[in-house]
């Protein structure tokens, strides 16, 4: 039996079927309890579902690169759907035009204090400098922070954690913080958490309102436009 | 949903040849939602094929960050030298930008529908 077993495991982890059953079903389930919870946002279904995976993976000793035979599928999907966001920026447009001067100073005033609260804050804590580079495009979608960072001499593959991490914490703290500040309009909290969180924040504000969505993608994508002329600039200045 | 799936994949197709043939810094997606926005203004209304299939990929957004996700914490190490300094930074940054994003946003924005408490 046991034999089998092993037999039968080496079987499916060798296809990409359970790395892609895998990522739906703890996602599934992620979404579950965060329903359960009363969609608490401390329950993050992203976060349930990758803790889980990571569990995973490390109990059963399988490499990231097999696991992700399947999960690619998933993955790739991110594409289209970046550019699916353009179809709730389209119903939201008027909203857009109607506050576009306020919109494009409150983007620039996140897109500045992000970098720089991210800097200062290692730096009072004697962060090295790699770290503080690495820190910077750390509110942007992935792609356009690793070249940042690559470009202003920080570490890519550390960046491309940091993006992550930052974009879960904004997705779990976010209304928490949009509600300490008592901002209740749905195109300042959406905005708020497009620019600091990127697609993960965006994915959570989609959950709360189009309108939020529409603002959050519209400000991922403004801000990463923002951030990859303001750092340099920045970096010149600070280092 | 087969046209529009199409569709969505043509626009990531033109944003990542035009990303990658001017050496722009944005990458290939964000321009293709770019293009296709201005699509949708050009023609004037949303198709309701590409409504319903766009609709159906954004609201399973977040399910999509999942395999990215734990890519990146099984880089976690890279955090743990020096990460207190890495913690800190990241959620007060963090916070502190959607306080001053939000703050600013509802003070200079045209305040219709603003409900003040």
């Amino acid at each position: 039996m046991t034999k089998d077993f092993t037999e039968i495991w080496v079987y499916l982890s060798a296809s990409p079927l359970l790395g892609l059953t895998v990522t739906l079903a703890a996602y599934l389930a992620g979404s579950w309890l965060f329903k359960k919870s009363g969609r608490n946002p401390l329950v993050n279904p992203v976060l349930i579902a990758v803790a889980a995976i990571v569990a995973l993976l490390w109990a059963t000793d399988t490499p990231y690169e097999t696991y992700f035979d399947g999960a690619q599928f998933v993955h790739f999907l991110l594409g289209p759907a970046t550019v699916a966001l353009a179809i709730p920026l389209y119903n939201q447009f008027h909203q857009v035009k109607k506050t576009f001067g306020a919109l494009v100073t409150a983007l620039l005033c996140g897109s500045v204090t992000a970098a720089v609260s991210a800097i200062g804050i290692a730096w009072l804590l004697d962060g090295s400098e790699q770290t503080l580079l690495s820190l910077a495009p750390k509110s942007v979608t992935t792609p356009i922070a690793m070249g940042i960072t690559e470009k202003i001499g920080g570490l890519p593959s550390l960046t491309a954690v940091l993006v992550i991490l930052t974009g879960i914490i904004g997705a779990v703290f976010g209304r928490i913080v949009l509600n300490l500040v008592r901002v209740k309009d749905m195109r300042a909290r959406g905005l708020a958490i497009g620019v600091a969180s990127h697609g993960i924040g965006t994915a959570a504000a989609l959950q709360a309102s189009e309108v939020a969505g529409a603002f959050a993608g519209l400000a991922m994508g403004l801000n990463g436009i923002a951030t990859a002329v303001l750092i340099p600039l920045l970096v010149t200045v600070l280092f | 949903m087969l046209a529009a799936l199409t569709a969505l994949l043509v626009f990531q197709l033109i944003g990542e040849v035009v990303s990658v043939a001017f050496g722009l810094p944005v990458p290939g997606p964000v321009i293709g939602m770019v293009l296709l926005f201005l699509a949708l203004a050009v023609k004037g209304s949303v198709p309701a094929d590409l409504q319903t299939t766009g609709q159906g990929l954004l609201s399973h957004l977040s399910l999509l960050f999942v395999p990215a996700g734990v890519g990146v914490l099984l880089h976690a190490h890279l955090v743990a030298e020096e990460w207190p300094a890495i913690t800190a930074a990241l959620v007060g940054s963090t916070l502190l930008t959607i306080a001053v994003t939000a703050l600013v946003m509802k003070w200079l924005m045209p305040n219709e529908e603003t409900d003040e408490t």
